[in-house]
């Protein structure tokens, strides 16, 4: 199917001129795009905070900010982190771009929702970054926003819920227009079972975002009604209770890691059978583990609050459903280690990542069961110990997945090859970074060292100077990688149609794709 | 590490061992497999790759025995918690704790309090914590204990110390500005030693040779120097230092003014704080000791207040 004599979606000239053909278009690479450059401007402001933190913590007492600042640093850390980097993150970028052409589509099923879901991104983010620069100063609960901390504090909270409030909607719709995708827009003979892995995770991910965000809408809706009526629904001194406000906040925020997750599953079960010249090792069974994930990770949230005084019953429950919940990603990884067996191996740019991945997710994943027990967690609850248990997921795992994604559909995305040596080199520096940052952590939580602690004592200190020095590694190869894209976008090589010979249909189109993807809806057999 | 200090402290360290020892085996095992397939399979060596779609008896393999696997690290898990969230036993020396903004209180059966946490060895101690203001938790890492403190409810939590010495306690819940500084010792003493501190309570007597004394102690008990420093650094609160008798810019109603630091100045801010806001303080941080500080309480407070200033009455 050739039709690269067609203009290409980023040529292609329509209703709108400049910036406008970008930011009022429907095309779903366009919009992935856009997802793109804002996601990517908040991930590096929200990284830059991260290394704030590390430089204040490099030696005990005050390094190079007050109190103050540092809580809200933090603060604005997780938030941006969480709500405008990692939880759209994969989905919307890699997501719009490649579901529709993985599945043969010329386009998501609503292309209008999804411009909109875009505008309210963005309207969202403005608004909870806004907190920053208006009113009583930059809010300083942390993400979580627990009460009754949030309503005492004078800080300014009500944008940041307002904000996540928005974002929360941007997301419902793009869960929403997925689901519909995949239900309708299947190329014909694309039976559910012969459908890629990459939208198969996207349609699990697709659900937890229509049925879990709403809670998280209801919980600040709630929080902005009692904060601006005084209705007590948790702050004791209203006759609240502040606990049902965890519950809440962890009945969305649970299952959203695994909205984040399960994209980077997808990401890495379409780089390693590509790069092993396999199929991917039981692919029902994968599927299964997928759709496992997205059902049992609504029952666990509970293991977030071991220690805030719940029964003893729905403890020992919420701990054993927390292990069992362990086992669909314990399949994953035995899988896709099967698929590299008896493989032939190419070790791409693409592949480093992807195999990065699967050690990092690992310890992710494995220092789970610590805190997924109930008496190991009592003692690490609360400390560096899950501050490192989560980055190693959110960051290692999703963060990995995305940076392998980036690599091995770029070519495809901009029709340009980029520097495969600079891509190395930052991606040893990130890894290597990474692992310095974030194992000292473990050791820290271990030996008692609680989280979000502006300042610490003495026996921290050592730990923490390892932890700040992986930091800067990890930055510095994090702008080789940024460059070495930016410039190879620009200037790369011609990309042919397929560099790596993967399988999937983005592959059988031009690099880049003309504006329908496909001139003639392709048949499966 | 921490081997044998409090009653839980084994049974815990049990369960880490045994959890850590399964997961190392799986970290180990996987990634020395992955390297071993990545350098024998490379592309170089193997060429041409066999194709494998899947095999349903592996797939069983492999999710028995992780579950098996999975089940009996929750089991540790679970046991060794169970006795922590037991009752106290009936002889356990029971001890009122206060978590505030940013610092701690530890009441005793015989009305001594204290701000750090005095144990004898080898005796059950409960503490009853509440919260007057927001979320805190109380953490002591060598005992491997924690647990959450929540304004409105009384929480409880016990320990048996096996080990003279002292130990640090955290506060681990985020509580805001201080969270970092809400820190103090369990100090553990031999039962001897105990019963001298615990019946010694002439440590305020002794102190009331200065003027001010008893007032500096009311201070420390409250929790108040945590917030207002008393060496003139600024910190949530203005310091103490050197503001008796001098005069001060508030904002009060929506409008500023200045004020003369009397004892009138002083008896309001510490029952209704957020009506006179110092310039450039914030409002709604700290809370009213009405009924927990008496006027007497105030006057010797204000008599150490005018002993860090150059002001006299």
């Amino acid at each position: 199917m050739d039709n690269s004599n067609l203009p290409n979606y980023l040529e292609y000239k329509g209703k709108y001129k400049g910036i406008f053909a970008w930011i009022f278009s429907t095309d779903h690479k366009r919009i992935g795009l856009l997802y793109l450059y804002s996601i990517m401007a908040f991930f590096l402001v929200a990284a830059l905070l991260g290394l704030l933190m590390k430089f204040e913590l490099i030696a005990p007492g005050k390094t190079i900010m007050e109190a103050k600042a540092y809580n809200a640093v933090f603060t604005l850390h997780g938030i941006a982190m969480i709500f405008l980097v990692v939880v759209p993150g994969i989905p919307a970028i890699l997501g719009n771009f490649f579901l529709p052409i993985m599945i043969g589509a010329k386009d998501v099923f609503y292309p209008r929702l999804n411009l909109l879901s875009w505008w309210l991104y963005v309207i969202g983010a403005v608004i909870a970054v806004s907190s920053q620069f208006m009113g009583s100063g930059s809010p300083d609960t942390g993400w979580t926003f627990y009460a009754p901390y949030s309503f005492k504090t004078q800080s300014n909270v009500l944008p940041a819920l307002v904000g996540a409030f928005v974002l929360g909607f941007s997301s419902i719709l793009t869960g929403l227009n997925f689901i519909v995708t995949m239900h309708r827009m299947r190329a014909p003979g694309m039976k559910w079972m012969k459908m890629p892995l990459f939208p198969w995770t996207l349609y699990g991910t697709a659900w937890i975002q229509l049925l879990a965000t709403p809670v998280v809408g209801i919980t600040l809706l709630m929080v902005i009604a009692e904060k601006a009526l005084s209705i007590g629904f948790f702050d004791p001194a209203l006759g609240g209770d502040p606990v049902l406000y965890q519950h809440l906040f962890w009945i969305y925020s649970h299952p959203a890691v695994y909205i984040m997750i399960l994209p980077a599953m997808g990401v890495i079960s379409e780089v390693l059978p590509t790069f092993a010249k396999k199929k991917i090792f039981g692919y029902n069974a994968i599927v299964l583990s997928t759709m496992l994930i997205a059902f049992v990770g609504y029952f666990v949230w509970g293991h977030h609050m071991f220690t805030a005084g719940m029964s003893e019953t729905s403890l020992f429950a919420f701990s054993f459903l927390t292990f069992i919940v362990a086992i669909p990603s314990a399949i994953k990884i035995f899988n896709w280690l099967a698929t590299l067996y008896k493989g032939s191996i190419m070790l791409r740019t693409p592949m480093y990542w992807a195999i990065s991945f699967l050690f990092v997710f690992m310890i992710g994943g494995l220092t789970g069961m610590v805190l997924g027990a109930l008496s190991t967690n009592v003692h690490l609850h609360d400390t560096a110990f899950v501050v490192a248990h989560f980055h190693f997921i959110v960051f290692g795992g999703v963060g990995f997945a995305f940076f392998a994604g980036i690599h091995y559909w770029f070519p495809k995305i901009y029709g340009k090859m980029y520097e495969e040596s600079w891509a190395n080199t930052g991606w040893i520096m990130f890894f290597m970074g990474f692992l310095t940052l974030y194992f000292p952590m473990f050791l820290l939580g271990i030996k008692g060292m609680p989280r979000r602690y502006y300042d610490y004592v003495p026996e921290f200190h050592f730990t923490n100077i390892i932890s700040s020095f992986g930091a800067f590694i990890m930055i510095a190869g994090l702008v080789v990688i940024l460059i070495n894209l930016f410039r190879s976008a620009k200037r790369g090589e011609k990309a042919p149609a397929s560099p790596w010979g993967g399988k999937s249909l983005e592959w059988t189109i031009s690099s880049p794709p003309t504006l329908e993807n496909f001139e003639e809806i392709p048949e499966i057999k | 590490m921490y081997s044998n200090l409090s009653n839980f402290s084994e049974d815990i360290n049990t369960s880490f061992i045994v959890i850590f020892s399964v997961i190392s085996f799986f970290l180990i095992a996987i990634t020395v497999t992955i390297i071993l397939f990545v350098i024998k399979y490379r592309e170089k060596k193997n060429p041409v790759p066999t194709p494998i779609e899947g095999s349903v008896i592996l797939e069983i393999i492999w999710t028995v025995i992780p579950l098996g696997l999975v089940i009996g690290m929750f089991y540790y898990g679970w046991m060794a918690w169970i006795p922590t969230v037991s009752d106290a036993p009936e002889d356990a020396i029971e001890v009122k704790t206060t978590a505030r903004m940013w610092s701690w209180l530890f009441e005793y059966e015989n009305g001594k309090k204290t701000d750090t946490l005095y144990v004898p060895e080898g005796k059950p101690v409960e503490l009853q914590m509440t919260s007057p203001d927001v979320l805190h938790s109380l953490y002591i890492p060598a005992y491997r204990i924690k647990r959450d403190i929540i304004p409105g409810r009384v929480t409880n939590i016990w320990f048996e110390p096996r080990k003279t010495g002292s130990y640090d306690l955290f506060c681990a819940e985020y509580c805001g500005l201080q969270h970092a500084f809400m820190i103090t010792e369990v100090k553990v003493l031999t039962q001897e030693e105990f019963d001298e501190w615990y019946i010694d309570t002439t440590a305020v007597v002794k102190a009331a040779a200065t003027p001010g004394a008893e007032g500096l102690q009311i201070l420390r008990m409250n929790g108040c120097i945590a917030c207002h420093s008393l060496d003139g650094s600024k910190l949530v609160g203005p310091s103490y230092k050197g503001i008796w008798g001098h005069e001060v810019e508030v904002e009060k109603g929506g409008q500023k003014q200045t004020l003369l630091v009397d004892a009138e100045y002083i008896r309001n801010s510490i029952y209704n704080p957020d009506e006179e806001i110092v310039v450039g303080y914030s409002k709604g941080l700290m809370r009213s000791y009405q009924g927990e500080l008496t006027d007497e309480d105030i006057d010797k407070i204000i008599v150490y207040l005018e002993s860090l200033s150059d002001k006299k009455e």
